[in-house]
């Protein structure tokens, strides 16, 4: 039996389900989302497919190209499909459209018809269409645009069958028969160019007519070639004058303008001819929804109760299954202590490993319930609404619409945020939104924030001064997005033109692919991440060893009766270990950095150790003020030995600082992964730090007047 | 007149679209173009926002945007 290889340039607008597609006619999994740009890179799928005509074998491996509204290079996805398709090898274009939205779609119908390429139209999500009472002859479209156009359905698995069928057909014929009719005046101009290559028997890769319509484009690929060829004297004067005919017909220059004008009028011409709609039902649905949901004054108010009521669940409703991760890890650490005892294995498990690890994965629920209602509001279509509402607020700060999502999210734990600025189409917006989200203060931080404000100005303001730290921090935050867009993200805006969909219940599926990839990722990527940090950290702050020290205060403590006196002698012993480890060398060598901001080696090592994690800080603080290692925020002695030991100056400029420097190490690593290299991170660093040193100096300085 | 001076409920048909290529086919792959008839559906605050339906669909647009695409009133 012969084999035959096909392959397969998937194309289509955003959100037309060309991977829910694969995902039906292959058993791959491939990433299913409604996010738009999920599919930025190319996939091939081998499929077989065995028709029973001359039953010969086929092996299709399928392109999925990203989404993109046209071929014009407009954002980043359309630039790879655009590339793909003028340069690589392919032999079929399957082209996905949206059936709900046919007109639309055939716009980049028309604009594929023009590469002179084989190709199958796929009407997809025809069973939406005929629930919205959308009847379409695809018959009479096949005959319009000279291509097999086959109705499926990606959810029900309808058509299927019928699309690897047509697949099958067109690679047998010897060329295409695709065509896109232009108004007549064009038409004229095509005709004579054909003629022209024709007399001359030209020989070309492609049919005369597509080179016509080509050289009419001003397509610059065709330009370059021709302009080799002993032809292009002759053909010069004819193109010429064929251009000066098309512009006296158009009454305009811009040939761009019109061929743009001329597919638009193409495509609702076929949308007329084939489309019948009966009903209007399901947009009726939407307008009501919309009534309410987008309304000038409560829109807002509804979005920010919906958001309300999804923090909540997230951190409520989180902080249980939190606990027993917790309680888990704790019990897993315990077990490894007393079944390897005192060893170096034992600590490094235990503290490095489980501790590390342990954190990480303890934000899981979190996220979990966190992604689960942003893929709700994103899947349902009402994320679009969100922009819509919020926009004009956050453009005047050089941020998009759903920048949002990511900063409030950002208030609860960094790492989502991060994963959520996904949602940003736009490379700057998306970058600018990841560069700020730090400033919006996570909730690991509070501790921190709460033993200062505790130790320094008494519990019954810390309330206050929390409110205001929170505040300053998304306003630095708003700042910083307008510095960034005017000097460093400076490429024009993009342009806020979008569409609303239409409200749609998502699929248990869709949605649990969602949130279980985004888990996955999670666990996966920052899993590992951080257990490289932990190893590092309990690494930097356990060595060197220092036996003679340790013997030296067992041998106090074997003498010392009370038991308070034990622990104080064994707190000693923490914190003067601390003090020879790598880590308190770090700080020692690091603290004229810190000098000016007032911060004592033991801040700036407490400050270092933040980076693993900020929920490291307090516990550091606790070592190193002497006072064992079981100390919580609200603990009094640590609370008093803060106050008699820091000034409040360097107190102040000590929050500061803690406000503004990057978050943690998983925060760190997920950046990096988001953002695209550690290029990014290293300006993230660099800029956070010195912002934050930069405040930080000008906060103590400030302070000490007063004080 | 502008898009942008429609009110909520308003229908009316454009006119013309002054805007360079990238942006005016942004707007004509969205069903945006000459001699389309539109219907304003709503907007956010002081109109930064503005929502209308075209052929069936729904459509987003900034101010700055709207303020490029001329209309009259049908």
């Amino acid at each position: 039996m012969k084999k035959e290889n096909i392959r397969v340039a998937l194309v289509g607008q955003p959100n037309v389900g060309k991977s829910s597609l694969i995902n039906a006619i292959s058993d791959a999994k491939l990433h299913v989302g409604n996010f738009a740009g999920v599919t930025v890179e190319k996939m091939e799928v081998e499929t077989k497919y065995c028709d029973e005509t001359g039953c010969c074998e086929y092996d299709i491996s399928i392109v999925d190209l990203p989404g993109a509204y046209s071929l014009n290079d407009y954002t980043l996805e359309e630039r790879v499909t655009r590339d793909f398709l003028y340069d690589e090898e392919y032999d079929i274009v399957l082209n996905v459209i949206d059936s709900t939205h046919l007109q639309r779609n055939l716009l980049l119908t028309a604009e594929l018809l023009e590469l002179g390429k084989k190709m199958v139209v796929v009407l997809n999500m025809i069973d939406e269409a005929k629930e919205e009472g959308i009847e379409i002859d695809s018959d009479q479209l096949s005959v319009i645009l000279g291509v097999p156009v086959v109705k499926t359905s990606a959810r029900t698995g309808e058509g299927l069958e019928e699309m690897m069928k047509a697949i099958a057909m067109v690679h047998k014929k010897p060329s295409t028969e695709s065509k896109i009719v232009f108004s007549d005046f064009i038409e004229e101009e095509i005709e004579r160019l054909v003629s022209f290559f024709g007399e001359r028997h030209y020989r070309s890769d492609i049919p005369y007519r597509h080179l016509a319509i080509r050289l009419l484009k001003e397509d610059k690929r065709i330009y370059k070639k021709m302009h080799e060829e002993p032809i292009w004297i002759e053909l010069l004067p004819v193109l010429r004058e064929a251009l000066d005919h098309i512009y006296l017909h158009a009454g305009k220059k811009d040939i761009e303008e019109i061929f743009a004008d001329e597919h638009f009028a193409f495509a609702k011409g076929a949308k007329m001819e084939v489309i019948s709609a009966s009903s209007m039902r399901a947009r009726n649905l939407t307008q009501k929804i919309d009534n309410l949901l987008i309304d000038k004054y409560l829109g807002i108010p509804i979005f920010l109760f919906l958001m309300w009521g999804l923090f909540q669940l997230t951190f409520t409703l989180g902080s249980i299954p939190m606990e027993w991760i917790g309680a888990g890890f704790d019990t897993l650490a315990e077990w490894t202590r007393s079944t390897f005892g005192d060893g170096v294995l034992s600590s490094v498990i235990a503290d490095g490993i489980l501790g590390g690890v342990g954190a990480v994965v303890s934000f899981l629920p979190n996220i979990i319930i966190l992604f689960f209602g942003i893929a709700l509001l994103e899947t349902t279509g009402y994320m679009s609404r969100v922009s819509f509402l919020l926009d004009g607020f956050f453009h005047k700060f050089g941020l998009h619409g759903k920048s949002f999502i990511p900063l409030v999210t950002g208030f609860g734990c960094t790492v989502p945020a991060y994963m959520a600025a996904r949602t940003l189409k736009s490379r700057s917006d998306r970058l600018i939104t990841l560069y700020i989200l730090g400033f919006m203060s996570c909730s690991a931080r509070i501790p921190i924030y709460v033993l200062f404000t505790g130790a320094f100005f008494g519990s019954e303001h810390a309330g206050n001064i929390l409110f205001l730290i929170y505040i300053s921090g998304a306003l630095l935050g708003l700042f910083a997005a307008k510095i960034l867009r005017v000097f460093v993200f400076r490429d024009a805006d993009d342009p806020f033109v979008m569409e609303m969909p239409k409200y749609r219940l998502p699929s248990l599926k869709l949605i649990y692919h969602i949130v279980y990839g985004q888990a996955k990722d999670y666990l996966s990527k920052a899993g590992t991440f951080i257990l490289a940090a932990s190893v590092l950290i309990w690494f930097a702050s356990n060595y060197p060893k220092h036996p003679e020290i340790v013997n030296s205060y067992e041998k106090k403590m074997e003498k010392a009766v009370d038991d308070s006196d034990k622990r104080e002698l064994s707190a000693q012993m923490q914190k003067i270990l601390m003090q020879e480890s790598y880590l308190g060398e770090i700080g020692k060598w690091s603290q004229p950095f810190f000098a000016p901001l007032g911060f004592d080696w033991k801040m700036s090592v407490a400050l270092e150790a933040g980076l693993a994690a900020k929920e490291v800080v307090v516990s550091t603080l606790g070592v190193l003020y002497s006072l064992g290692d079981e100390q919580g925020e609200e603990s009094q002695s640590l609370q008093k030995s803060l106050r008699e030991s820091i000034p409040l100056p360097a107190a102040m400029a000590f929050i500061v600082f803690v406000m503004i420097y990057v978050p943690c190490f998983a925060a760190m690593s997920v950046f990096t992964r988001e953002a695209g290299g550690f290029g990014y991170l290293a300006y993230l660093f660099v800029g956070t730090t010195l912002t934050a040193w930069l405040l930080s100096f000008v906060t103590y300085n400030i302070v000490k007047i007063f004080v | 007149m502008k898009l942008s001076d429609l009110e909520i409920g308003e229908k009316a048909s454009i006119v013309s679209i002054d805007a360079d290529s990238e942006l005016r086919n942004r707007l004509h792959s969205f069903g945006i173009a000459t001699g389309e008839e539109l219907e304003v559906k709503g907007h956010s605050l002081a109109k930064r926002t503005i929502e209308i339906d075209i052929d069936r669909t729904l459509i987003a647009l900034r101010k700055e945007e709207a303020d490029r695409i001329a209309v009259e009133k049908v």
